[in-house]
């Protein structure tokens, strides 16, 4: 077996076996499932309670009598009723407030339509729900009355002619001709998505190379194995291991997080189903035709809604050219950083020192980061060109570009040069790597590295 | 016949000549000792040889042959900055640096087991570094260090680290090693353990070299002509029946006798001096004082240094 290959079994194997490799491969797909789930869950969750609010109308433009009993026209929901009340006095229900177990008291003034101001008292802050429900239903209420009160032919049947509700679908041209759906926001979170976890990646194991050089150092194991191997395949040996605990780890994640999604949206999808058995069909129906019934909001139905759109456009972003470009930039970002992370680690003594020689190379992947809102809002723009073709900020950039269909010269070109750029930067890290793991107890400055790169050895 | 030469080796680092045509060469089957105080440039000199550093002019062989990359990697090589893994375990340790050396995983095994039971250290096996002290991991690493049997072993500074129980073990091992045909290099500050194991020293102050050769001859040229005498009798007969080409220097008395140190003149005889004392007093004992290789050094440094700072 050679030389490089073992220090890579090495590396791999410490890394994979550790503690705290195995907690982060099973808490990190439970944190990013609880991310996904977890929003749709309390959503369901909320608002379960049945809230009364009771109505003192003095206008009477919401009430309606019925066997002399007055009601208000005010529309109910499956947790939102209302009660009419009559020669209730607002300041006694005031008073002992709490004790009638309303949710709330909305007044409607006499002159509403002028003033068009009605008054929603309760103890707490009623939710924007309720209020806006409230507002939905007054505004409906009084455009009706004013249209009424101008007297026009067959109101009704105009009113319901020009009632209209549209969707927008966004349809992509491909070169073969087929259109698909696509969803914008899905394609931004996918593009969103990628970048992080490479710039999280190279973070995180570009931080594992550096340190695991300095550990070297300092345990002072280094010159003991460059007597055996030349320098720099224990460097590369240290960053091709580094980069396959990664890529274990992330596709650990991929699968763990799959298992957990799929497995925990059966459990909480019964528990849905169960408790209405009419929004299973609305869900199914969705699946099987985009235009279906006017959803209101916060209904289950509308995660379902995602879901389709989240696959359709998954198919319109050719996966597997996304995938292809994600394990690219991935692996040639992470060489990249991680071979200037190795860099750090041999000039520096301990952590401590590591301030100075971590900035230029951090800078470029928190901008990468930060630049991210402006390239997705607009992902043809000089911007977003520029800085996924620049080497350093490419890996992040250019997978957030990615979903909306980048130009084939513009891919290579950017590929080129992070290719290109990696030789560079191993041979650098590589000069500096071999003189700085066996220097000991000095402070070194950039002047010193740049001697370093000079040297004949 | 010399297994390595090193011939007018020159390194510069920045303001700072680590060193300046330095020759060594080491003869077959014996123990060389590469001596000097710190920073004359010994630990230069040995990553040189291990092509660690290149030298910026000057050769190395090996048997009259620059060194390959794969000689470099036969060196048995214990670098005086020696550490191990602290998270792994002893015996997947001593495997993967024996692995690194060539030697395949069974082998490394086999021969692990051999060594770890005869430093009585079998049960460290599943042991993790970290639990150990430094003294047992400088074991570990002196048996991976042989493990692959080198013809050329190169220790820096060994005994650092070890207790004197231990530096015997080490120095046994040493001399072992060298009867079964292994040529060492040597370098301490140790200078005890030099008169004991080394048959060739190199000794660099500054970056140059200013003493080699074998240690018995070299001791034999710094003997500064001091005899020691064991007598009994009244010292005060020395003192005034000697010539004054004999200097008395000391007269101790101890649990055993009484001991003179006399210098001789350098137109004195010992015979002489055997007549004179025969005459004065009952002689005991009588042989000569050989410097020891840490006056020789000390003598040899101290005298170099202030001349080398006028020239530069």
């Amino acid at each position: 077996m050679s030389k490089i290959s073992l220090i890579v079994q090495r590396e791999y194997l410490t890394r994979v076996r550790k503690k705290s490799f195995i907690i982060m491969s099973v808490l990190g797909p439970i944190l990013f499932a609880a991310l996904m789930v977890l929003p749709a869950v309390l959503a369901n969750l909320e608002d379960k309670e049945v809230k009364t609010v009771a109505v003192i109308d003095e206008s009477m433009i919401l009430t309606s009598y019925s066997g002399g009993k007055a009601e208000t026209t005010i529309p109910e929901t499956e947790y939102l009723k209302f009660v009419a009340l009559q020669d209730v006095e607002l300041e006694s229900l005031k008073e002992n407030f709490s004790s009638t177990g309303y949710y709330a008291v909305l007044f409607i003034p006499s002159n509403i339509i002028n003033s068009e101001r009605a008054l929603l008292y309760s103890d707490k802050q009623p939710s924007l729900d309720v209020s806006n429900h409230i507002r939905n239903a007054l505004e409906g209420e009084i455009e009706n009355l004013k249209l009424v009160a101008n007297d026009i032919e067959n109101l009704d049947e105009i009113l319901r002619e020009i009632e209209t509700s549209i969707r927008v679908s966004s349809i992509k041209w491909t070169k073969d001709g087929e259109s698909m759906e696509s969803n914008t926001g899905v394609v931004m979170g996918i593009g969103y998505g990628a970048g992080l976890m490479i710039y999280m990646f190279i973070f995180i194991y570009g931080a594992m190379v550096m340190r695991g050089v300095i550990e070297e150092k300092t345990s002072r194991i280094v010159e003991v194995i460059v007597s055996s191997v030349k320098p720099f395949q224990l460097m590369m040996g240290k960053i091709i291991g580094v980069g396959l605990v990664a890529l274990t780890q992330f596709l650990v994640w991929i699968v763990l997080t799959g298992i957990l999604v799929a497995g925990s949206s059966v459990v909480f999808g019964d528990t849905l189903q169960q408790q209405d058995p009419t929004e299973q069909v609305a869900g199914s129906e969705l699946f099987a035709e985009q235009d279906a019934v006017p959803l209101q909001a916060n209904q289950p139905g509308e995660g379902d809604q995602i879901l389709s759109d989240i696959f359709t456009t998954f198919e319109s972003v050719h996966f597997g050219k996304l995938a292809a470009a994600f394990v690219f930039y991935f692996l040639f970002g992470f060489l990249m950083y991680a071979s200037l992370f190795a860099m750090v680690g041999s000039a520096v003594d301990n952590e401590t020192e590591v301030q100075q020689f971590m900035l230029p190379i951090t800078i470029p992947l928190i901008l990468g980061i930060v630049l991210m809102p402006n390239v997705m809002n607009n992902p043809e723009g000089p911007l977003a060109f520029w800085f996924s073709i620049i080497p350093l900020t490419s890996p992040v950039i250019m997978m957030v570009r990615m979903p909306f269909e980048v130009p084939a010269w513009e891919m290579a070109l950017s590929a080129g040069l992070l290719v290109l750029t990696i030789f560079g930067a191993v041979w650098l890290a590589g000069k500096i790597y071999r003189t700085g793991i066996l220097m000991y107890g000095k402070k070194v400055t950039y002047k010193e590295l740049w001697k370093w790169l000079r040297y004949n050895n | 016949m010399d297994l390595l030469t090193a011939t007018d080796v020159v390194k510069d680092f920045q303001a700072h000549r680590a060193l300046d045509k330095v020759s060594v060469s080491v003869p077959e089957g014996s123990i060389f000792g590469l001596l000097g105080p710190n920073g004359a440039g010994k630990t230069t000199l040995i990553r040189i040889i291990n092509q660690i550093t290149a030298p910026d002019t000057g050769t190395v062989t090996l048997k009259g042959r620059p060194l390959s990359r794969e000689d470099i990697y036969r060196i048995g090589y214990l670098p005086e900055e020696r550490g191990l893994y602290k998270k792994m375990k002893v015996g997947e340790h001593a495997i993967y640096l024996a692995r690194l050396k060539g030697i395949s995983s069974n082998d490394a095994r086999k021969k692990l087991k051999y060594w770890f039971e005869k430093f009585e250290i079998g049960d460290w096996w599943n042991k993790k570094i970290e639990e150990l002290s430094k003294g047992m991991q400088q074991k570990i690493q002196f048996i991976t260090t042989v493990i692959h049997e080198p013809e050329l072993l190169i220790f820096d500074e060994p005994f650092s680290g070890f207790d004197p129980i231990n530096v015997n073990l080490l120095k046994k091992e040493i001399l072992k090693l060298r009867d079964d045909g292994a040529t060492i290099i040597f370098s301490t500050h140790n200078m005890s353990s030099v008169e004991e194991l080394c048959d060739h020293i190199t000794l660099i102050n500054d970056s140059r070299t200013i003493l080699e050769g074998e240690v018995n001859q070299i001791r034999n040229k710094f003997s500064s002509d001091i005899i020691s005498v064991g007598f009994e009798g009244d010292p005060s007969a020395l003192e005034k029946g000697l010539d004054r080409k004999f200097e008395i220097l000391t007269i101790k008395e101890n649990g055993i006798g009484k001991e003179a140190r006399i210098k001789l003149a350098s137109d004195a005889k010992q015979n002489e001096l055997i007549t004179a004392l025969a005459g004065l007093t009952d002689i005991k004992s009588y042989n000569e004082v050989l410097p020891s290789m840490n006056d020789i050094f000390i003598q040899v440094v101290e005298s170099a240094s202030p001349k080398n700072k006028k020239a530069s």
